[in-house]
C-alpha cells in the first residue's frame, strides 16, 4: 500500500467522508462498485417474489399497499445504480451482469413466494433484517452512497409496517390463517440466517476495513436476533431451530447456518433464481422501446 | 444528462443534497425528482440542478495568512491573564 493510500485508509477509519470527486485507492472504488452494485441488484430483483402477489392480493388496500412497496424498492434500485455509475460503472453494464449471471443479489430473493403468509413475513423480517444492515450504512465512508440511505430506510421503515399488519391480521384470524404465517416462517428461517453472512471477523472483513459497512456480519445478526425473536415468539409463533437461546452474556445461540446453501443460491443455484433472472431479462427486452423512444425525443 | 437533487425538508430549513438523477430533459427529471423525493410529502421543495451547471470550489488556499478574519487569528488568552495581572499589581501598589 502507498502511502497516499494508507493516508487515505487512516483517514475512512478515523470517520472520514469522502465525496464523488475525491481522489480513493482503486481498491476502494472496485470495493464499493462491488457491494453497493449488488444492493442495487437486490432491490430490483428483490420486488419479483412480491410482484407474484399483487394480483393475489386479498383486498384492494393491501393490493395498493403492495404495489407501492415494489415502486419503493426500484426507485431505491434507480438510486443505487446512480451512484455505482458515479463510481464508473454504467447502470446497462449492471444490467448486463445482473441477468447473465454474473453480478449477484441477495440470498432471500432466490426463494418462491408460496403464500400470503410469505408475503407478509418478506415484508415483515426480510425487511427488518435488511433495514439492520442498511442502517449500520449511514455511517459509510462514501457519503453520496451514505446520503441516498437516509431515504431508503425511511421506506424501509413503511414496508416492515405494512408487514406487521399483514402478519398481525392473519395471526388475529383463523387457524388456518395462522398457520399460513407459521409455515412462512419456518420456511425463512433458513435464508434469514444466512442473511448477513458468514460470521467473518470485522477486521479481517474488507467491507469493515474500508469502512463502507460499519459492522460485522454476526454484530447485525445478533441484533437481527434481539429485534425480532422476541416478537416473533410473543405472536405464539415457533422458530425452527431447538438450539435457539439467549444465553446468559446476552448472546444469542443458534444452530450453523447452511453456508452451502447460501454459496449455491447466490451463484445462481436457488429454486427460483433462473425464472426470475428470465423473468429480469424479458422485461429489459421487452422495455428497450420505451428507452429508445424517450431518448429519442430529449435528443 | 445527470441533475443532483437537493431538498427541503421543512419550509425555512436549508436545502440540503438528496441524490443524483439522470434523465432524458429537464422534464423527465423533474417529475423523476418528485416520484424520488416528493412521492410521500416528505419535502417541502426541490432544487433539481443540471450536474454541469454546479460551480464546485475546493481549494481555499491562503497564501498572504488571512488570519484576522478567522478565529484562529485572535488568541486573547495570554493578552487576558496579563491584563488581569497588571490590574491586580496596580490594587496591590494601591493598597499598600
Amino acid at each position: 500500500m502507498t502511502e497516499r493510500e494508507q493516508t487515505f485508509l487512516e483517514y475512512v477509519q478515523s470517520g472520514g467522508q469522502v465525496e464523488t470527486t475525491d481522489w480513493m485507492p482503486d481498491d476502494y472504488r472496485a470495493k464499493l462498485i462491488k457491494f453497493i452494485e449488488m444492493h442495487g441488484n437486490s432491490e430490483l430483483m428483490g420486488v419479483l417474489p412480491e410482484r407474484e402477489w399483487i394480483l393475489r392480493a386479498p383486498t384492494l388496500q393491501r393490493k395498493l399497499a403492495l404495489t407501492a412497496k415494489v415502486q419503493d424498492e426500484v426507485g431505491h434500485s434507480q438510486l443505487i445504480y446512480r451512484v455505482v455509475e458515479d463510481l464508473g460503472k454504467p447502470r446497462e453494464q449492471c444490467l448486463d451482469d445482473l441477468i447473465s449471471g454474473k453480478a449477484k443479489f441477495h440470498n432471500v430473493f432466490h426463494y418462491p413466494t408460496k403464500t400470503w403468509g410469505d408475503v407478509g413475513v418478506i415484508a415483515w423480517l426480510v425487511d427488518a433484517a435488511a433495514i439492520i444492515s442498511q442502517k449500520a450504512l449511514l455511517k459509510c465512508s462514501y457519503a453520496p452512497y451514505a446520503r441516498i440511505m437516509k431515504k431508503i430506510c425511511w421506506e424501509e421503515s413503511f414496508h416492515i409496517l405494512h408487514g406487521r399488519d399483514v402478519v398481525l391480521t392473519l395471526m388475529n384470524g383463523t387457524d388456518d390463517q395462522r398457520e399460513l404465517v407459521q409455515e412462512a416462517v419456518t420456511r425463512w428461517w433458513g435464508p434469514l440466517m444466512q442473511f448477513h453472512g458468514n460470521p467473518i471477523s470485522k477486521d479481517e472483513d474488507p467491507m469493515y476495513i474500508w469502512r463502507i459497512k460499519s459492522q460485522g456480519n454476526e454484530e447485525a445478526r445478533q441484533q437481527f436476533l434481539d429485534g425480532y425473536v422476541p416478537q416473533i415468539w410473543e405472536l405464539g409463533l415457533t422458530v425452527p431451530d431447538p438450539k435457539l437461546r439467549k444465553n446468559d452474556e446476552g448472546v444469542w445461540e443458534y444452530s450453523e447456518p447452511d453456508w452451502d446453501e447460501l454459496r449455491s443460491v447466490v451463484t445462481g443455484h436457488g429454486p427460483r433464481s433462473q425464472d426470475r433472472l428470465d423473468l429480469r431479462r424479458r422485461a429489459r427486452e421487452n422495455s428497450a422501446w420505451v428507452r429508445q423512444v424517450v431518448l429519442a425525443q430529449a435528443a | 444528462m445527470i441533475y443532483e437533487v437537493f431538498r427541503q425538508e421543512r419550509k425555512g430549513q436549508p436545502f440540503q443534497h438528496a441524490g443524483s438523477l439522470e434523465a432524458a430533459n429537464h422534464e423527465f427529471a423533474e417529475s423523476y425528482a418528485k416520484e424520488f423525493y416528493g412521492r410521500r410529502g416528505e419535502s417541502e421543495a426541490l432544487w433539481v440542478v443540471p450536474r454541469e451547471a454546479i460551480i464546485e470550489v475546493e481549494d481555499f488556499v491562503d497564501e498572504l495568512n488571512r488570519n484576522y478574519h478567522r478565529v484562529d487569528g485572535y488568541s486573547l488568552k495570554g493578552k487576558l491573564k496579563e491584563a488581569r495581572e497588571r490590574v491586580g499589581r496596580a490594587l496591590v501598589a494601591r493598597d499598600r
